[in-house]
């Protein structure tokens, strides 16, 4: 059943870095992550690698597996032939800690900057009411694990350094755009995305969306909607001179 | 990349800071309890194994008990307070159980002020779904992944107190900070109270020291010292070391649960937790006979609570009011035990387990909506589609019932300042935990904690114990040692991990018997000798090995308190069943074994008796129930000797 695959995988740090040759064994069943865990036990003892849960869970293995942004848990050596040459490399829009680790801090930095869920007032702890079909919305963007592979994939920021300050990215977009159909939240949220997180930048390649280990609509179920209700509200006039006469007027206009 | 380095070029400067309370563990126990330090106006630091987000609550998937009575209005307190005692077989230490059980409908409702999104009932309040030793529906869940938005949500909660902070100072880390990928190896004390505590940073491998007169331990438990094991590889018994390194205790270290429902196959996933949801939901166990076995395996103490027919337990699906629960149900221990039983008589499936199967009991679109995660689990990783087919499951070491011995109200140790929550602490679960009861506690006893330090550090009137320098320095020199040790040509500690995990799992594993767990105390000694030498390859930037060597000396001293006390408790209970003693005795239900610490890789034991239960709490039982785990002079106090009082 085991077979020996040729594993390239990149060791380094921010200075300098190579791609190193490594024979591998492979058991049936097995994945990347597997395979990076008997190298560390064999013949690279120091090889730096993130992992939690090995379940697809918690989102700490991402890393790009023949050029694909994956995690490594989850990504079976039964999808490649044996005789492929399996290419393991760190995610590419991040700077480099060591070997497969990346600085992941500007997706820290961007949720902090992204105002958290403000509670309705007036309703104490017990009393949220709230109907299922209208958490589900919110609910799916909060299967989010983090794992950063929308982020790490996204061209905004992929290869344009630049763009980092203005762009909060895919993740943080669709949670501003959870918080925004939250049925409790009471801020209003569009105005911001638009002019303090980037959203204009998203041109919907979708790209995030196809690397997502958690099937989560981020293009179609987060972000366009995000930007129609963006929209909606630029060019609705009765809606613009309801923001100026009555600032109370955007909490209700938010959950249509 | 790989030469050796002399451990004389190694660079000893240590970052210091100072801090009013220092919450090692940034899992859910840790960051509820540096919420609440933080609310309390302490200057509050949050060490983190791990990026920050990624601790193991993630994995909790079924939900959190809290007798909200939001699907059957029958539940309270009491009856929670009841199924826990229950479920620990009476063991459970009665303070933790009872405040607990009151505490955690506030700690779940506070979450949803925090954002947090349940999944809803029809009139809109947070559902609750039946599980495994609760009477009533009583965990409040979002599908199968319950736990990713439980610290989701803490960690959004950090975020906005960072956000006030920011407004109000320029500074987003004025007054919590939180230390990513950050290992914390030594504690310090100062005329016996805390001081401070040592460590270093992953990617960078410096030291750092923070100078704090209250710690908070929340490390979680202890399952890497086992081979299948649901835990990941941070869970290597940092809190529970640490705490026997500064002088406190551990209690209920023999009890270890076994989650009965792990993945058997393929190999590389084997203990991967498979919810208790499942059952819940409708999931069944059956052997290679097609047989479902359960009906087989309902111990006395629970024969008037559970269905004993396949009738009577489906109809309770329904009809819960009216039916008796089937015995999937059972408290976990039980579950896992008879799973071993039927495997270990050749009923098992090929790869070694049972099959658990829910594709007949519900509707493929019930199933997704219900398990999505469990059905992405099997079909990503064992080709499996629950929907259609059934899983293959066995028992893996899922959760440590045991850990620092604390005061029920505050969460301090012995140690004056040294504080314990959530899965590192002991007490609250007794000889088993119940599914559900560990999100609960951690918000419980986290939030308890935070204000228990918090009162802790305004008693001390700003006279704070300050760290000693050759304690420090002597932190430095132990962190470094695998380098030394590195010249002299010793061991790969990937090499000595995998056999301490197999000596725990072979010798002290669900089934235990008096000369396998001496020799695996014989072996630890080996073992302790080997992990004080183990060397590392490369530099301090990131190196796993290094990590590993110093995680091992907190797994060693961890598995010695299970052995030993293991070895000591002669008879079964909860998560600690004797081939040689196999039946629970009421004389060993009031004894703790309580551990300290021998020097670096040894302990001691002594028995300590439990503080008898307030006659309040005794009274919810029945009599009858009670004199299946107590002796008969301990319940002189009940109601039924006292004519009903009133």
């Amino acid at each position: 059943m085991s077979y020996w695959a040729h594993f390239r995988v990149w060791r380094g740090d921010s200075d300098k870095g190579e791609l190193v040759d490594y024979p591998a064994e492979v058991n049936e069943g097995e994945v990347v992550l597997d395979i990076i865990h008997r190298l560390q036990q064999t013949e690279a003892q120091d090889l730096a690698v993130r992992w939690n849960c090995k379940a697809g869970k918690c989102g700490s293995c991402s890393m790009e597996i023949n050029g694909r942004p994956r995690l490594a848990c989850m990504t079976r050596m039964n999808t490649f032939a044996e005789d492929e040459v399996v290419t393991v490399t760190p995610l590419r829009t991040f700077p480099v800690i060591r070997d497969l680790v990346t600085d992941v801090s500007f997706n820290y930095t961007k949720a902090r900057e992204i105002p958290s869920f403000a509670p309705p007032e007036g309703v104490e702890p017990g009393e949220y009411r709230m109907q299922q079909v209208d958490v589900e919305r919110s609910q799916e963007f909060r299967k989010c694990i983090e794992c950063y592979l929308c982020q790490n994939t996204c061209h905004v920021v992929r290869d344009h350094e630049e763009n980092k300050e203005a762009f909060a990215g895919p993740r943080y977009l669709m949670r501003i755009a959870e918080l925004d159909m939250h049925p409790l939240d009471s801020a209003d949220r569009q105005q911001a995305a638009q002019e303090e997180h980037g959203l204009g930048y998203c041109n919907i390649t979708k790209c995030c969306t196809e690397v997502c280990p958690e099937h989560i609509k981020i293009t179609d179920n987060a972000l366009i909607p995000l930007k129609e209700r963006v929209v909606d509200r630029k060019y609705d006039p009765v809606v613009w001179l309801g923001n100026k006469l009555f600032r109370r007027g955007e909490a209700a206009n938010k959950n249509r | 990349m790989t030469e050796m380095t002399d451990v004389t070029e190694h660079d000893k400067t240590v970052e210091v800071h100072d801090y009013d309370v220092v919450v090692i563990g940034a899992g859910g126990a840790g960051l509820r309890a540096a919420i609440e330090a933080r609310a309390q106006g302490k200057r509050t630091a949050i060490i983190s194994k791990s990026l920050f987000g990624k601790a193991h609550t993630v994995m909790a998937e079924g939900g959190c008990a809290a007798a909200m009575g939001n699907a059957n209005p029958n539940d309270n307190w009491r009856v929670h307070f009841g199924d826990t005692m229950r479920g620990g077989k009476f063991l459970n230490n009665w303070r933790m159980a009872e405040l607990h059980a009151k505490e955690a409908p506030q700690r779940v409702w506070e979450m949803e002020t925090y954002g947090a999104l349940f999944d809803r009932t029809k009139d809109g309040k947070i559902s609750q779904r039946n599980f495994g030793g609760h009477t009533y529906p009583r965990l409040a869940h979002v599908g199968d992944r319950t736990g990713l938005e439980l610290i989701r949500t803490l960690q959004q909660k950090i975020v906005s107190l960072q956000q006030e902070d920011f407004k109000a100072t320029g500074d987003y880390e004025a007054n919590i900070r939180v230390f990513h990928e950050t290992t914390i190896t030594d504690l310090f004390k100062a005329d016996g109270a805390i001081a401070g505590c040592f460590g270093y940073f992953r990617s960078t491998g410096t030291f750092v020291r923070f100078n704090a007169p209250a710690i908070v331990l929340a490390t979680g438990g202890v399952g890497k010292s086992y081979s299948v094991t649901s835990n990941s590889w941070e869970y290597t018994g940092d809190g529970h070391a640490l705490a026997l390194r500064a002088g406190a205790t551990l209690i209920n270290m023999e009890f270890l649960q076994f989650h009965p429902t792990g993945m058997v196959w393929p190999p590389s996933v084997k203990g991967i937790l498979v919810t208790e949801s499942v059952r819940g939901d409708g999931g069944v166990l059956r052997n290679s006979d097609g047989k479902r076995f359960m009906f087989d395996y309902i111990a006395d103490v629970f024969k008037d609570l559970y269905a004993t027919t396949e009738e009577e337990a489906d109809r309770w699906y329904t009809d819960a009011d009216n039916n008796r629960r089937p015995p999937e149900l059972l408290p976990r221990d039980e579950v896992a035990r008879a799973i071993n039983s039927e495997v270990k008589a050749g009923r098992g499936t090929p790869h070694g387990g049972v099959y658990l199967d829910v594709s007949t009991r519900l509707k493929p679109e019930e199933i997704l909506k219900r398990l999505p995660s469990m059905h992405h689990q099997f079909k990503e990783l064992a080709d499996v589609d629950i929907t259609k087919e059934p899983m293959e499951v066995g028992p893996t070491c899922h959760y440590v019932m045991g850990g620092v011995e604390v005061d029920p109200d505050t969460g301090m140790s012995r140690v004056p300042g040294l504080f314990a929550a959530g899965e590192c602490s002991g007490g609250m679960h007794g000889s088993n935990r119940l599914g559900g009861n560990s999100l609960s506690d951690l918000l419980v006893f986290g939030r308890r904690c935070g204000a228990g330090a918090s009162e802790y550090v305004d008693g001390l009137a700003g006279r704070r114990p300050a760290v000693v320098e050759t304690d420090a320095a002597a932190a430095v020199d132990r962190a470094l040692l695998p380098f030394t040790t590195a010249a002299e040509g010793g061991e790969n500690p990937f090499v000595v991990h995998l056999e301490l995990q197999k000596t725990m799992h072979e010798l002290v594993g669900i089934i235990r018997k008096a000369d396998e767990m001496e020799m695996a105390l014989k072996k630890l000694e080996d073992i302790a000798t080997r992990t004080r030498t183990v060397a590392v390859q490369g530099d301090r930037k990131f190196n796993p090995n290094w990590h590993l060597a110093l995680d091992l000396r907190n797994m060693l001293l961890v598995s010695m308190c299970v052995a030993k006390a293991a070895l000591e408790r002669q008879e079964s209970r909860g998560g600690h069943t004797r081939d040689d003693f196999p039946v629970m005795d009421a004389d060993w239900r009031h004894v703790l074994l309580v551990l300290s610490a021998l020097g670096e890789d040894n302990v001691e034991m002594v028995r300590k008796e439990q503080i008898p239960m307030r006659p309040d709490l005794l009274d919810i039982f029945e009599m009858d129930e009670l004199k299946k785990y107590f002796t008969g002079e301990e319940l002189g106090g009940h109601r039924a000797d006292q004519g009903e009082r009133a």
